[in-house]
């Protein structure tokens, strides 16, 4: 079947099996391995994108359902060379050990601080009930969030994080 | 692993999709929101030979306003529920266990009636539709029928829905100003309810005057608390009541699990008591 997804703020059409998973579409036929599968139960939410500005595991998804969406991978969020406040939070507050559920954690923290620009403890913990961390870092990865939620208030939303065709091209033109 | 072969369509009206069904026989399977049944695919649990995709049925999303009741459309996400003022208002039981269902993720994608036509017993949503007397709307070759919750669920993902037929709308009957409360016990972090209990409650001059009991995870289908209802209607809104009424809550069960029925009475005595004061 023919698909046609905006991923990362590039339009892709491709011919796909229905049965193929969004997740793997990304993976083998994009190329965008920063998506990762971490189980085959979706319970880990290592594969968390957005699709339409909101969180969705990629892996219960299949690449038709994506037709003529908008996909936000963690490959789309850094800006000119600039990680994305996520991003720079999980550096800062060191919260990765492994690192293996942070593609996941950090496309479902920025969803989590669209819906609620000031989480306290409970929000950020409840918010990120679909993402497990094997090596059990929690902690300090709740304390990433609420800093990255300091660092983005006030008005964050998915509008902040879609990249466009444009600047894009912009970017490869006038960037280094 | 990734899911077998099918064959995937994508219907444009409800009248598109019955056909599709009718053409496609036993063998189809219609997909909704797909947070049960893409994990079911993929795990080769069933290998449906064509999947009909509801996604551009538009107009069976979305909450309306239908008098003494709100009408549900089968394919609202868990998280337009979660976000609909007029479930806010009118149906809070079913507000409080949306808000329990799965995580943020499924519930961006997770439907009402998909879950609904899943009809696992553990699923947060078929006890208060259970309790709040809903009406399933359903399209078929031979035009609509409803059917009530109470003869919906039939046995373990089972439900009176015919190979051939689709839910398009839930009826849900109005309780404005009622409290609510959706009590659940899992073990971890976005597991399925051991048991959870889902109670509304009318409260006018101190006193009791109707209430709601439903149980999830309590038999190959929900079920309804009746002895408990009963039990609290016409009493005062009092620890000793509730606890008096949640004493019966295993009461009708068979689940003849010691330990599941002692959850039943426990998680109702907790749900009555937030739900009096919500």
């Amino acid at each position: 079947m023919h698909i046609s997804v905006n991923v990362d703020g590039v339009r892709h059409a491709d011919e796909v099996e229905p049965r193929m998973l969004l997740v793997h579409y990304l993976r083998e036929r994009l190329g965008k391995t920063g998506t990762v599968v971490g189980c085959d139960t979706s319970n880990c939410g290592a594969c968390t994108v957005h699709l339409d500005g909101h969180s969705v595991k990629s892996c219960s998804v299949l690449a038709v359902q994506a037709n003529g969406h908008d996909i936000t991978t963690i490959e789309g969020l850094a800006r000119d060379g600039k990680l994305h406040p996520v991003q720079e939070a999980f550096h800062a507050n060191h919260a990765l050990q492994c690192g293996f559920c942070t593609p996941g954690m950090i496309m479902q923290a920025i969803d989590l601080i669209a819906d609620d620009p000031s989480p306290d403890d409970e929000a950020v913990r409840k918010g990120l009930e679909g993402n497990l961390c094997r090596c059990t870092g929690y902690q300090n990865i709740v304390r990433a969030v609420q800093d990255a939620a300091h660092r983005m208030r006030p008005g964050a939303g998915p509008d902040a994080e879609r990249v466009q065709d444009e600047a894009r091209a912009h970017h490869v033109v006038g960037g280094e | 692993m990734i899911p077998a072969e099918f064959d995937y369509q994508c219907p444009s009206s409800v009248d598109e999709a019955i056909r599709m069904l009718a053409d496609a026989g036993e063998d189809a399977k219609v997909l909704a929101g797909g947070q049960s049944l893409i994990p079911v695919l993929r795990m080769r649990l069933a290998a449906p030979s064509v999947l009909i995709d509801l996604s551009a049925l538009t107009e069976l999303t979305g909450v309306r306003d239908d008098g003494d009741s709100l009408l549900i459309g089968a394919m609202t996400t868990h998280y337009e529920v979660q976000r609909d003022h007029l479930v806010h208002e009118h149906a809070r039981l079913l507000f409080a266990a949306t808000n329990t269902v799965a995580d943020p993720q499924v519930r961006h994608r997770g439907t009402f009636g998909g879950s609904l036509a899943h009809a696992d017993p553990a699923g947060d949503l078929l006890a208060p539709v259970l309790a709040l007397d809903a009406v399933m709307i359903i399209a078929g070759p031979n035009g609509r029928r409803e059917v009530p919750a109470a003869e919906f669920f039939v046995d373990y993902f089972t439900t009176a829905l015919a190979p051939d037929e689709l839910l398009l709308d839930v009826r849900v009957p109005k309780c404005s100003g009622w409290g609510a409360h959706y009590e659940k016990l899992n073990r971890v972090a976005q597991a399925w309810s051991i048991v959870a209990v889902a109670a509304a409650v009318q409260v006018s001059g101190g006193a009791i005057t109707q209430a709601r009991v439903g149980l999830t995870n309590m038999g190959s289908t929900p079920v309804r608390a009746r002895a408990v209802e009963d039990a609290l209607v016409g009493q005062p809104a009092t620890p000793e009541a509730i606890n008096a009424a949640a004493e019966r809550a295993a009461e009708g069960t068979s689940v003849g699990d010691d330990y599941k029925e002692n959850l039943a009475r426990v998680l109702c005595g907790r749900a009555l008591t937030s739900a009096v004061t919500a």
